[in-house]
């Protein structure tokens, strides 16, 4: 059996995508900023494609600037908000502890630039509140940047609170979107939201290709210079394939959003019911407020790299938090957000579904998880610490 | 995955030498768990000479496979012969780690020498105490 578990890295591709973009690449060749024939019907395409998109996410398609992906519009976003509010010597933003590092790398450096940045807590849950947001919010606030769901643990912020209380207080509101858009109802009017990013390889479209929808009246500062395309604010030419194929993704998964939602979430609910029987292994993040194919555990004992390499020795592909995948000498950033101390982040696993996988699936995940967690603890001297009270356990034996 | 030689992968789904040993005569135990990383050495040594060798790992891939193949390396040898081990032959062996896994096959030598070192201990051997590890001391690594 092979079981790719790991969507929240990326997706497969829809074959009406790459059908539509390979149409797109032979027939529609030319420059879209070309007056000919060939160049018109790459901007048609382009235009067209803008229009399906901004359908979905409820906008204008002139608020929608196509980038090269999530990162690339949240670098934009934030940087916009963070000049537009310093010309009125506002200089505070507003964010979460466990954003994407997109989001947090460039708060950083705006630090350096000598703008405030607040980290709200995430709590245990993995959800910030808008109370939270409320009381962070002061006269020289510019920004509130908050995910709409996160990446390593699924959890879903409540975007519309935030999204109002915002509008009300007349502070600019950013939202990475990248791992809800496709996969739960996302609507910018109703949400109030100002700026989104979004990406089209975590919903079954093509990699390298994204969105920054920012609200008609906010004036995006350039993170690239040059041509007038996309009005001015990104330069360089379109990448027309590629955004054909993200209209094409997003409207087959907002057509079918909610078969998609009916049918995974109870199989994402048999997984984490599963995976409970291990002892000593907790969910990370929220039970219910979280994305339908996402499951982030931690197992007390071992150590997630060496449990991705024996899952995909069993055909299951997923990922970690610990240090040794992430490449650096901490773990996940978003497990210690949520209050997980080093040597239980260090054996998180996360997988994510996708809407195909059935209930033998899961079950094989389960059954597999189990027996590898078994095999690593069984040569653990930390487990064995554990078991036999030299060091104390940090989870309860059963959730 | 192509992140690991073959040999490393191969050490680390059929690990040689796991577990413990009752009544061992030294054991050494390298790392902690905030790193990521523990790796425990029991040795039982008869004449001077290492007559057998368990070892228990919590921690990555290349951390597993170092600490079997070290446990391969010291495996009958005589105690000043397995005190040479140098984290360098560990890797040699594996046909190499990636760089920010250099650290696993230097664990692997610690908690070697650190098993020599409780026998010694245990036997009141004198030995020269700069020639062994000092415990690894977490607060002191400046890592967390």
């Amino acid at each position: 059996m092979n079981i790719y578990a790991d969507n929240a890295a990326t997706t497969k591709m829809s074959c009406s995508a790459i059908q539509a973009m390979t149409k797109c690449m032979e027939n529609y060749y030319g420059n879209p900023s070309s007056l000919y024939g060939v160049g018109q019907d790459a901007k048609v395409a382009l235009e067209n494609a803008r229009e399906q998109i901004a359908q979905v996410l409820n906008c204008n398609p002139k608020e929608i600037y196509f980038t090269s992906g999530g990162s690339e519009a949240d670098n934009q976003a934030i940087r916009t908000a963070a000049y537009l509010g310093a010309r009125k010597g506002k200089k505070h933003i507003i964010s979460t502890a466990f954003e994407h590092h997109a989001v947090l790398h460039t708060l950083m450096k705006l630090e350096k630039e000598g703008f405030e940045i607040t980290l709200l807590d995430v709590h245990h849950d993995g959800i910030v509140t808008a109370e939270q947001v409320s009381s962070a919010i002061r006269e020289d606030t510019a920004l509130v940047t908050i995910m709409y769901a996160n990446n390593e643990i699924g959890t879903i912020q409540p975007i519309a609170e935030i999204g109002k209380l915002c509008r009300k207080c007349g502070v600019l509101f950013h939202t990475d979107a990248v791992q809800a858009i496709g996969h739960i109802p996302v609507d910018v009017t109703k949400d109030h939201i100002d700026m989104l990013s979004l990406s089209a390889h975590k919903f079954h479209g093509p990699k390298g290709v994204g969105l920054l929808y920012a609200r008609k009246g906010i004036m995006l500062t350039n993170l690239i210079e040059g041509g007038a395309q996309e009005r001015g604010k990104r330069a360089g030419t379109e990448n027309v394939p590629g955004i054909v194929g993200m209209a094409v993704a997003l409207k087959e998964a907002a057509s079918n959003l909610d078969n998609y939602r009916r049918r995974l979430i109870p199989l994402r609910d048999r997984l984490i019911q599963g995976l409970r029987q291990i002892e000593y292994s907790e969910l990370n993040g929220d039970p219910v407020h979280r994305l339908p194919g996402t499951v982030n555990f931690c197992f007390e004992g071992i150590e997630g790299e060496s449990l991705l390499l024996l899952l995909d020795d069993m055909g299951i592909q997923a990922s970690s938090g610990s240090a040794c995948t992430s490449g650096s000498l901490d773990p996940s950033h978003v497990l210690l957000a949520i209050g997980r101390p080093h040597e239980v982040a260090h054996g998180s696993l996360r997988l994510s579904l996708d809407g195909e996988i059935t209930e033998e699936e899961i079950d094989y995940l389960i059954q597999s998880v189990k027996s590898v967690v078994e095999r690593l603890r069984n040569m653990s001297p930390f487990w064995r610490d554990l078991v036999t009270g030299k060091r104390s356990h940090v989870f309860r034996q059963f959730q | 995955m192509a992140l690991y030689s073959e040999k490393v992968m191969e050490h680390f789904r059929n690990p040689r030498n796991v577990g413990t040993i009752e009544n061992a005569d030294g054991i050494g135990e390298a790392g902690n768990p905030v790193c990521g990383d523990i790796m425990k050495i029991y040795l039982k040594i008869e004449d001077e000479r290492i007559t057998d060798v368990k070892f228990e790992t919590f921690g990555c891939g290349s951390a597993i496979a170092s600490s079997s193949m070290a446990t391969e390396l010291i495996m009958g040898q005589p105690l000043k012969e397995a005190l040479k081990l140098t984290n360098k032959a560990v890797t040699e062996a594996l046909d190499g780690l990636p760089a920010h896994k250099l650290h696993c096959s230097v664990l692997a030598e610690e908690a070697i020498k650190l098993a020599v070192k409780d026998y010694y201990d245990k036997n009141g051997i004198s030995y020269d105490p700069t020639e062994f590890p000092a415990d690894h001391d977490c607060e002191k690594c400046g890592v967390h």
